[in-house]
Parts: C-alpha cells; structure tokens; sequence
C-alpha cells in the first residue's frame, strides 16, 4: 500500500466576477499517493487547473483542507507558501514560460538562486536536469533558439532541478505536435517511474491521457465517479 | 549578488528604451554636476574661508575704507595673534573686459596671515623688495601668458595717480597658488606702499582688516571687541569670521541659488517620469515571467527587490556616467576658464547627495510597478499568458 | 495627392488612438514642458534684467564720469570740475543755470527684506534737477526731500525689496539717522533700486568735501552730445568720458546678462537632448504598441511614407503641446517675479522683475517644433520599415 502524498477534503473554491458567484470547485475530496501519475481531463472550465493551482500552492480554497505531504496549504500565508513551492513542487506550463532573456541552464537554475547553494553547485545541478531531460548540449541557447518540444524541456528541467516531490503540468502538450508531445510524454512517465516524482497532468487529449497510471475525469467542478486505470 | 545576472539581463531587455532612458538619465546629472559646480562658485569659496580668520570692514559699506591707524588699535586688541590690510584697485589690463580682483596689500604680512597662498620664499622676498613688484595666480599668469620679470600695466578705474596718469606699471615678481584644489587665484597682489604713495586721493586709508586670532581666543569676542573700541566713531567697524563674510557676500546673489534649484526640480521631476514609465512598460511587458518567478518559489518581497533593483541600476549607470562627463568638464573649465569664472568646483558632497539622488530616484521611479508585480495574482497572471 | 490623402488618413487613425497610449505621451509632454518651462524661466531672467537697465538710459540725457571709470561707483569728479562740465556747450539751460545734477554714488548696507540678509543698496545724493534730468521718476507718494535735511526718498522697487523703508520710517547708516519721506517710480528701471537724498547731506556723512561722481545734464538734442565731448576733450583742466545715458546703462547691464545667456542657453540645449531621448523612447512605444495597426494598414495598402508621416505628426503635436504647457507655466510663474541680485558692474544691488517675452516664449516653442521633429523621425522611420507579415504573425 503507498502513502498518501496529498488530500483535499471538501475543497470549495468560489470566485467573485463583478456580482456574479462563480463556483470553480464544490466540495471536493481527492487522495494522491506517492509515485501516482494522475491525468486530469475534462471542458473547459471544469476546474482542472483551479484544482491544480491548490494543489501547487498557487491559490487557495474557499473552504476546505488541502494537505501536500504534512502541509496544510489551505493555512499558510503566501510568503510561506513561496517557501514551500521552491522546494516541494515543480511547475510545467502549457507555454513553457522561460524568461527569453536568460539562457537554458540560467533558466533552470533560477529555482536554486532561492537557496543557499554556491554558483557552481547550482549550475552542477541545472546541468545534471538538463542532462536528465536529454538537452545538455542545448545549455547555453536562449529559448528564442530552441524549438518547441526543447522549450517544454528545458521547463521539465526547471521544474525538477530542486528535486521536488511532486510535478503540477498545466497542459505540457498543449502546443506540442504529436511526435514531440510524444517524447515529452515519454520524458515524464521516465521521471515518474525512475525518479519516483509524483506526477499531476491537467490535459484534453486523450492519448495523453494515455500515459498516466490512470485518469480523474472533471465536470463543474466536481470530480466524476469514473476512473481510467 | 547572486540575482544580479537576472536583473542586469532583464535592464537590457529593450536595449533600445534601456540605453535612451539612460541618455536621458545621464543628462539631468550632468546638468546636476554643471549647475552645482556654478553654485558652488556663486557661494563665492564659503567652503575655503577660515574661521580663525576675522574680517573688519566700515559699518556703512563694505566700499567706505578704514584709517590705516586702525592697524596698530586691531593688532593691540587682546585675542588678535597677527592683523593685515588691504585695499581693492579695481583696474583692468589693456581692456575694460580683462577685470580680476588687485588687491594692495602688505606684501610679508599678507602672505603670512593666509598660508594657503602657496609661494616659492626667494619669490615673496623679491615682490616685497621691489617697490612695484606684485603676485599673481596661475591661473592669471597662464590667461594673459605673464612670466616673471614682465612689466604689466594695469588701468585704474578708480584709483588715479597723484601725476593724473591712470596706468600703474608693476613687475611681476611671483607666481602664486592656493594648496587647496577648491581655493582660486584669480587675483592680483602689490605693495601698498606704492599705492600710498602714488594715488591721488584717499591716503591714510586701507579697504579692510584681516586678522588672525589668538588660539584659544573666542572669534566672536574678539569681534565685539573690536567692534567696541571703534563705535561711536565716524568710522565704526562690522568685524565677521571669513567664513561669515564670504556668506553674507554670497547672499548679495539672492534668488539666483533658488532659481538653480527650481531648475533642477524640474529636471528631476521630468527624470522620474521617463523612468518611471519604463519600468511601467517593462513590468507590463513581462507579467507572466514575474509570475513564473513567483510560481517557482520567488517570495513577493524578492520579486519587489528584483524590480526596484532594475529601476535603481538604470538610474545609476545615467547618474554615474552623467556625473562623470560633468566632472570632467567642471575640470576642463576650471582649467581652462579659471581665470574668468574662479572658483567653479564639484564638491564630493554634491557627488554624495547625487548618489543619494540616484537612488532615491531609482526607488520611486519603481516603486509602483514593482509593488504592481509584487501584488500580482500568480494564476490571472499566468491566465494572460 | 492620393499620396498626401493617405498620408492624412493614417495620421487622423493614429490621433484617434492616441488617449489610448496616453502614459508614454504624457511623459513625452512633460519632458518638453519642463524643457520650455526651464528656458523661458531663465532667459527671462535676462530679458527681465535688461529691460530694466534699459529703461532707464535716454539718449538725450548725457552722463559725465572721470576718465576710465567704468561705474558711477568708481568715479570722481572735484566741485570745480562738476562745474566746468555743466557750463560746456550741448547742454540745455533752464533761464540761466544749465539742467544738469551733480551726483554722488555709494552703497548703504540694507537688510533684504526676504531673508535679513545684508546687501549693498544704492544710496545717490542728488541735486533739484535730478527728476526732471530723468523722463520717467516721479513722486507717487510722500513728498521729495528737503535740502540740507537727512532724508531719503525710495524708489518703488528698492522699498518692497529691503526692510525698514517705509514712509515715516528711521533708517540708520552708521552714525547718521535717516527719514523716509517718499516713494518714487520710473516705470520698473534701475532707478527704482535706488535710494537719494540731497547731495550736500551724502557729501557731508561720507566725508567727500564738496566732490562728487559724476555729472547728468540733459543735450540739447541727442546729438548734441558730440558737441559736449568736444568740447570738454579740449579742456586741459578736465579728464572725463561723456557717455550718453542710454550708452552707459547697456553696458552695466552688459555682463549680468551675458553670463545669464552664456548659462541659459547650453542649459536648455543639453536639456532639449534629454527631452529628445525622453520624446524618442515614447515614440518607439507609440509604435510598437501600433505595430499590428501598422501592419493591418500595409496589408490594406497603405505606403510607407504615410505610416512615416502619421508618426512625424504625432510626435511634433505631442511635442508642441508640452511646449504650449511649458510656456504658459512660465508665463504664470515667472512673469513679473520680482528678485534683487547683485550687478557687478555697479556692485550694487538692482531689483527687477522677470520678462516672459512673447520672443522668448516663440523661441521656446521653436525648440519643442525641433524636440518633436527630431524625436519623432527615427521611430517613423522604424515604424515605415515595419516587415508587414512578420509584424501580422507576431500580434
């Protein structure tokens, strides 16, 4: 049996437009244990990414619990959480979001410039998540350089390189064509089977989906009773 | 230190809008550095007069001149160490537009009450030996190209001679020059001996004192004393520190240094906003980068530190090369024109306080879109993108 | 033409934006008020200055110093010879005495009234003629001083400047004690700065004996004046400068406002070069955020020239309206702002008030036209070469 690394229970988040109530998530309960790779479907606006933003520390519930490996993120003030996100959780957008001013290897490092870590140290360890990402030889290009699918790993790199438990990915093929979504597919079930992260991917495509141990399906802010092995 | 990389990487983002913002950054401090050197000029070397020195001159005017038989009364006066005279000339050489100040004075005492007049001694013997010998500075020797042993003719505009003539010829004997680098020697010294006896009117007089206090002596005491013994005479004295006497003739000036001041508001105030809107535009154009900073980790506080330390490095590297061209030519002026316009001067306190402006500056240019980024909501931010 | 309509089309589209962009156009406004503000504020120092120098010379009125003096201050002239001056040729004759006032010059110390700081004030002993001699002085309150009595009559300028000179008041200057008894003006000239009193009273407190400074008369006709140095150059027993009044005022007012000059104008050029930076930073704004515009209209058809022009327009009527602001600011402040200073040519204080001259502010505005043209060209330029495709793509 694995230990459980996350649990919201009865997570509600509700966002006020103008005068309009706008209930993202209705009293949501969800269990992730350690080394699980989790996809995450449904519409738009069902509240995939809402759900993810809890899980990252990035927002934080209406009501409800939401505990990642002993934190109660659902009560810590936000300079706390920037605390915790810089070492427990790693981010991957859908646009990637590396600063075009900074090269590859400047770009991963950027999480470790939060720690105490020597120069060096932390350009050992950028190298090293670059390696681990198959783009060692990419590291002193500037995004603008790269293509797409090298772009979303130098963001795995980024996202791993303060080897954080768990990974949040906000649609990492979204911009992707099918080959290379593949391979960056590829990429994170290696670092979920070999490097034991834990794994939380919001995505619409089904063959995405595919590569997750298995699937929670959303639908207005509820979690559906169906799961995909 | 360690953040430096991104910051200084993000500044040159735009290189464009970077490199014109420091253009113009770099100009409000020149013009920081030019009109504070002329200011300082203005307050007339407030910053070189001693306090140990004292100034008597006629209660009326500083213009109304003094019986010379108040020398002896002044040196007897108890807390005076050492008493001088000496009488303005106002002449010109060759043409009325060629004024400096002349001065008649006592050759070996003068130059024994101010030690900061650097002179070679064989120099000052020969000046005082020679009855119409006279000193002037570098800076007047270099302008009119005057060595030593010239005969210089110098036109009076008040003083004519007892034979009518108005062109008082005098050896230079001397070159002079202050040991301090703000301190002027744009002027001209010879015996009042000669002047004594040569006018044609106002003999038995001096245009001021200038003493040396005992040590210990209390300046402004000394002063009242002074002061008593002449009062109720025709002649009755104002007796000040140096110091207080430069300032008082500086404040002759007026409005000027406020009027420089106003300028400088407004420069400055132009300054901030085309920085400040930089910063704006760039904070703008990178709002989902900040977030991504702030999703990986970065606290509110450091992506606050990050933006305001851009904003100050921009403003600084103007500042800095503002400040630097301005020394630079505050130098090549002084040396060049020290002459005509003495005492130009950027003082280290004016660099200190443009320092200080630089990064006041820096602060409330980014101020707002650095508090802009550190409110940012990480997820509508990174919804935009 | 089809050329200049299209040219006139974008430019409308483009002004029709602008509140849109309004954050960088107002700092490119605001550079170039500041630049104007600060030009017209310092030149008017000058022009101020001047003005009331010149206002005071008349070219039928001559004034008669010792030779090679270059200031009334520095002048001196015998009884004798005060009297061989006025009884020469050129001059006008009331009845039997010519017009002419023997004049004694010196400087009181008087506090400011601003800042109690000291300051040298012109104090001018005067004979009866001494108004009558000047076109524009006249009593406009209190009386005029009797002869032979310590009194003062102020000018105008001189009692709101310094303290203590009031009508009814005692002034002491050393060991003498002194009634105000009047006020005169002279339209704003120097005279205003000064303070007279009888010339016999100024002789006696300054131990002058019967000796004075200098001479006025009034000429028969300016050109008389000729005549007058003539006649006085072939006088051994004299050795004076005859200068008309007009003459001798231009040049005391010379080096105060050369040097205001010499100041102001580097001043405002290395100003205007910031204010270029300040205008060339917005503008390229300006055109990047236009840039999916600009493309759009080169997609539709539109040349170059006219994307180039729309952006010279906007940036010089941007510039223009700072330039507007500046001047108007000046004018409100500065006009009629009333300072005293120190002239070095008299050493002695002149009280005068700022001109805001509509020469000063055309200057001005010709300098935001150049700011305008200038920070606008290389972005137009910029903006005209815009790759349209590459610019559609990436908006």
């Amino acid at each position: 049996m694995a230990e459980t690394l996350a649990t919201l229970q009865g997570v509600s988040r509700v966002y006020q437009k103008g005068k309009e109530r706008v209930d993202v998530l209705h009293e949501l309960d969800l269990e992730i244990n350690t080394g699980d790779f989790l996809a995450l479907m449904g519409p738009s606006g069902s509240g995939k990414t809402t759900l993810l933003n809890l899980l990252g520390g990035l927002d934080k519930p209406t009501a409800g619990t939401v505990n990642v490996g002993g934190a109660i993120l659902s009560s810590m003030s936000n300079s706390q959480l920037s605390n915790w996100r810089a070492t427990h959780v790693g981010f991957i957008f859908q646009f990637y979001n590396l600063l075009p001013v900074l090269t590859a290897r400047k770009n991963v490092e950027l999480p470790l410039l939060l720690t105490n870590m020597s120069a060096k140290e932390r350009s050992r360890r950028a190298e090293i998540a670059l390696d681990i990402v198959g783009l060692a030889d990419r590291a002193s290009h500037r995004p603008r350089e790269l293509s797409g699918g090298q772009e979303q790993r130098v963001a795995i790199a980024r996202a791993i390189v303060s080897d954080p438990q768990l990974l949040l990915c906000d649609e990492p093929t979204g911009d992707l064509d099918r080959a290379t979504a593949d391979e960056i597919l590829k990429l994170l079930q290696t670092l979920n089977a070999e490097h034991g992260k834990t794994i939380i991917m919001v995505t619409h495509d089904a063959q995405a989906a595919d590569y997750a141990r298995r699937t929670l399906h959303m639908d207005k802010g509820k979690l559906e009773a169906r799961t995909t092995a | 230190m360690k953040y430096f990389g991104l910051i200084w990487k993000n500044t040159w983002r735009k290189k464009v809008r970077t490199s014109l913002t420091i253009l113009s950054v770099l100009v409000a401090f020149l013009l920081f550095a030019l009109l504070n050197a002329l200011g300082y000029a203005f307050r007339a070397g407030e910053d070189v007069s001693s306090a140990e020195r004292l100034v008597v001159i006629h209660k009326i005017s500083l213009i109304n001149p003094l019986p010379i038989s108040y020398e002896a009364r002044i040196a007897s006066t108890p807390g005076v160490a050492a008493v001088t005279h000496a009488s303005w000339f106002g002449g010109y050489y060759q043409e009325p537009r060629n004024q400096f100040a002349q001065f008649a004075v006592d050759m070996t005492a003068y130059f024994a009450l101010y030690p900061e007049l650097i002179i070679p001694p064989e120099q000052l013997e020969a000046a005082a030996k020679n009855r119409i010998g006279t000193v002037v500075g570098h800076e007047l020797a270099e302008k009119f190209g005057w060595k030593i042993g010239d005969r210089i003719p110098i036109q009076a505009t008040i003083w004519t001679k007892a034979d009518g003539g108005r062109t008082w010829e005098l050896d230079l004997e001397g070159i002079m020059r202050s040991n301090d680098p703000r301190g002027s020697t744009a002027f001209m010294l010879f015996n009042h001996d000669y002047f004594e006896e040569a006018r044609a009117f106002g003999k038995g007089t001096a245009g001021w004192y200038v003493l040396q206090i005992a040590p210990g002596a209390d300046p402004v005491e000394v002063a009242n004393a002074i002061d008593a013994q002449f009062a109720n005479s025709p002649n009755e004295t104002k007796t000040s520190t140096e110091a207080a006497f430069a300032a008082s003739f500086a404040k002759q000036f007026g409005n000027i240094a406020l009027i420089v001041q106003l300028i400088l508001g407004a420069v400055f105030f132009t300054l901030l906003l085309v920085a400040g809107n930089t910063m704006s535009q760039s904070v703008r154009e990178r709002i989902p980068e900040l977030a991504v900073l702030k999703t990986v980790g970065f606290r509110d506080i450091t992506v606050l530190g990050i933006v305001l330390s851009e904003s100050i490095l921009i403003i600084s590297l103007g500042g800095i090369l503002g400040l630097g061209i301005g020394w630079f030519l505050v130098q090549g002026v002084s040396q060049q024109m020290g002459a005509s316009l003495p005492g130009i001067y950027l003082s280290p306190q004016a660099m200190l306080m443009a320092t200080g402006i630089m990064i006041g500056a820096g602060i409330l240019a980014g101020l707002f879109p650095a508090l802009k980024a550190m409110r940012l909501s990480i997820v509508d931010a990174l919804a935009r993108g | 033409m089809k050329f200049l309509n299209q040219a006139i089309a974008v430019t409308l589209l483009n002004l029709r934006n602008l509140p849109q962009r309004a954050g960088g156009s107002v700092v490119a406004v605001v550079g170039v008020a500041a630049v104007v503000l600060v030009f017209a504020a310092v030149l008017s120092m000058a022009t101020g200055f001047e003005r009331t120098m010149l206002l005071a010379g008349s070219d039928d009125t001559a004034i008669v110093l010792r030779s090679g003096s270059t200031a009334e201050l520095n002048s001196g002239l015998s009884n004798d010879q005060a009297l061989i001056i006025a009884n020469a040729p050129g001059i006008l004759r009331d009845g039997d005495s010519p017009v002419a006032s023997f004049e004694l010059y010196v400087v009181v110390d008087v506090a400011k009234r601003s800042t109690g700081d000291q300051a040298n004030v012109p104090l001018r002993g005067v004979q009866a003629f001494a108004i009558d001699l000047r076109h524009n002085v006249k009593i406009s309150e209190g009386r005029m001083f009797e002869e032979g009595k310590n009194e003062l009559v102020v000018g105008r300028a001189a009692q709101s400047e310094f303290a203590g000179l009031d009508i009814g008041n005692e002034i002491r200057f050393g060991q003498t004690s002194w009634t105000v008894v009047g006020t005169f003006e002279a339209d704003g000239s120097v005279s205003e700065s000064e303070l007279w009193t009888d010339l016999r009273v100024l002789q006696a407190m300054y131990n002058r004996g019967s000796s004075v400074q200098s001479v006025r008369v009034r000429l028969l006709t300016p050109e008389s004046i000729k005549e007058l140095s003539d006649a006085l150059a072939d006088d051994p027993r004299v050795d004076v400068d005859v200068l008309s009044e007009k003459d001798y005022y231009a040049g005391q007012a010379g080096p105060l406002s050369q040097f205001i000059k010499i100041v102001g104008y580097p001043l405002t050029i290395l100003m205007a070069i910031g204010a270029v930076f300040g205008a060339l930073n917005s503008m390229y704004a300006s055109v990047s955020v236009r840039g999916k515009e600009i493309a759009t209209l080169r997609a539709l058809g539109f040349g170059p020239f006219s994307v180039l022009i729309s952006t010279i327009v906007e940036s010089t009527l941007l510039s223009l309206i700072g330039g507007i602001i500046g001047g108007a600011l000046a004018f409100a402040v500065f006009n009629g702002f009333r300072v005293s200073t120190l002239n070095g040519a008299s050493f002695s204080q002149v009280v005068f008030d700022f001109a805001v001259t509509p020469d000063l502010l055309a200057q001005g505005l010709l300098a935001a036209l150049i700011i305008g043209l200038v920070g606008g060209l290389f972005p137009a330029i910029h903006a005209a070469r815009l790759p349209v495709a590459q610019a559609l793509r990436e908006l």
